[in-house]
């Protein structure tokens, strides 16, 4: 406690509140209530309405929200996969190998999405594979950018994981692969589905390097919602961005429910 | 590990190697994958930057690129935003942390789940928001008109490069907030005490005790805050202004919109050059911070 007269500490709640609500609640407030509107030009949005939301459910916004989600759930899944296993292969291999796997892994983060986006577009617009075009270079950029992510928190958890489980399954007679499937991994689950809902999350909201690469079949919500503002149907933007944040917040909130079940085992 | 050495120094012969795989081979796949999707493309991206489309030297493209008048806009715009975001993150999210850590309030685990959720939301959302509030058309100018009669508010920063500084300072706060509320959580609230009751005021307190705690933490947030920024790409596609280029963007217009690939792969490799560096900076820092930090935390834990 550093401030100990009562007045002072209200004061400082005060400014404290002041910063936080018009900076970081206000967003989410505005573009919830745009989403409902048809004008705002004074202090409060008029002229309540549907139609943004009825128009999402008959036009290709709602395509646009499956494609989100479906790629999402393969890049997640995928980025799951591989983050786990190069976590669990750089824990056995220590020392200087589990450095360089790390940063190897690491590294997506550090280099700009743009960029990912347009070397998968240089990479794969020449033989061997061409890939130009089609959807699985949107999931493959996807996965790429949020692999980095499952594996900072998985390698995280095994980090923090108490070794004396393993050893002494292992110490009773315990072969490696049974160890790392009876119990490391109902062990890494808690951080496994939270790696997971992360993923799925930043994927669902992608941007950059999805205007690089997304093929015209095959658009995914973000881009639908720049297309939609940028030819100045804010409103309907408002109500498209309230959808994506609510599908993420329904999956986020789903995969902790699954955390609390999992962290009783 | 031990058995494979002392049977080694027993002389008893190994194990055949079938059954049990060296280690590396089961770091490969994954590796593997890696290569073909990130790294192999990467080194693509920089061989495509030196081959010119015209042909003529190697560097051809470069000259070329770093001559133009719109890749030196961009790229001062781009470090201008970039290190006033970070100056502001840092003094924004060192105050609300020490808010949120030392003047503990009710509600405040609730803002930490809240903070977590903000960062897994896409930025672009928050240009998006900024529009309805600062807007030509926005909350603040309808406010002004209404009160003065005026045809216009005098708010119509949106899209300039201050625009994209308030939504980049409002979108990357959290994420210097949460290395250093985890910081704040190690200062013994003992030497806080014991600082107040020698007399010592508040202020004092955060600049003498608190502050040299926190500075790797500071220091590392700022960091990896300075890379995101120079890595924003929704944000100052959603403001939608012509005149504020940074280098992701100009990446984006050369190879999307002009079709010129190598171009675009000159401008990515400034940006990526820049971003790793600072990266390489931030992950020594977080060693840092986390060989001092690490200690204390296993032992409590114990």
């Amino acid at each position: 406690m550093l401030v100990h007269s009562s007045k002072a500490r209200a004061a400082v709640w005060a400014g404290f509140l002041l910063l936080l609500l018009p900076l970081f609640a206000l967003p989410f407030a505005v573009i919830l209530a745009a989403s409902f509107a048809t004008t705002w030009s004074g202090a409060l949005p008029s002229g309540p309405t549907l139609t943004h939301y009825q128009d999402i459910a008959r036009g290709d916004s709602l395509d646009a929200l499956v494609t989100s989600a479906l790629t999402a759930l393969a890049a997640s899944l995928l980025a799951l996969t591989a983050g786990t296993w190069a976590a669990l292969a750089a824990q056995r291999l220590g020392g200087r190998g589990k450095k360089v796997i790390d940063t190897l892994f690491m590294l997506p983060v550090a280099v700009p999405s743009v960029a990912v986006g347009l070397s998968l577009l240089v990479a794969f617009s020449q033989p061997p594979l061409l890939l130009n075009g089609t959807r699985q270079i949107v999931v493959i950029a996807h996965t790429v950018l949020v692999t980095a992510f499952a594996h900072q928190s998985v390698s995280a958890a095994l980090d923090r994981l108490d070794p004396a489980y393993e050893q002494s399954a292992a110490a009773l007679g315990a072969r490696p692969a049974y160890v790392l499937r009876r119990v490391k991994l109902p062990l890494l689950l808690p951080s496994l589905t939270a790696a997971t809902g992360l993923c799925f999350a930043l994927s669902m909201g992608e941007l950059s390097a999805t205007m690089m690469l997304y093929p015209p079949d095959w658009l995914p919500l973000p881009v639908q919602i720049f297309a939609t503002t940028d030819r100045g149907a804010l409103f309907s933007g408002a109500a498209l961005a309230v959808v994506l944040m609510a599908a993420t917040l329904i999956v986020l909130f789903g995969v902790s429910r699954i955390r609390t079940r999992a962290s009783y085992r | 590990m031990a058995s494979v050495t002392q049977r080694a120094r027993l002389g008893v012969p190994r194990a055949p190697r079938a059954r049990t795989l060296p280690r590396f081979l089961w770091a490969l796949p994954p590796v593997a994958a890696l290569g073909l999707v990130f790294l192999h493309p990467l080194v693509l991206l920089v061989r495509q930057s030196f081959t010119p489309d015209e042909g003529g030297p190697a560097t051809a493209a470069y000259a070329e690129v770093l001559a133009a008048a719109s890749f030196q806009d961009a790229l001062v715009n781009t470090v201008f935003i970039a290190a006033g975001a970070t100056a502001g993150c840092l003094a924004l999210g060192f105050a609300l942390a020490l808010v949120v850590a030392f003047v503990p309030f009710p509600g405040a685990r609730a803002l930490g789940r809240f903070i977590d959720i903000f960062l897994a939301f896409p930025s672009f959302l928050i240009t998006l928001a900024l529009l309805f509030v600062y807007g030509t058309t926005g909350v603040a100018n309808g406010v002004w008109t209404a009160a003065t009669g005026a045809a216009s508010g005098p708010l119509d920063f949106l899209h300039t490069p201050w625009g994209v500084l308030l939504a980049e300072i409002t979108y990357f706060t959290p994420f210097v907030m949460r290395p250093l509320l985890a910081a704040f959580s190690q200062v013994e609230t003992g030497q806080l005490e014991a600082a107040a009751s020698l007399g010592a005021r508040p202020w004092r307190i955060v600049r003498t005790v608190i502050l040299p705690e926190a500075l790797p933490s500071l220091a590392a947030g700022g960091a990896l805050v300075l890379v995101m920024c120079l890595n924003e790409f929704g944000i100052v596609l959603f403001t939608g202004a012509k005149d504020v280029v940074t280098l992701p963007v100009l990446v984006y217009t050369k190879a999307i919109l002009d079709g010129d690939y190598t171009g675009a792969c000159v401008v990515a490799v400034v940006n990526i050059a820049l971003s790793v560096a600072l990266y390489a900076g931030y992950r020594a820092l977080v060693a840092r911070t986390g060989r001092k930090g690490g200690a204390p935390r296993a032992r409590t834990q114990q």
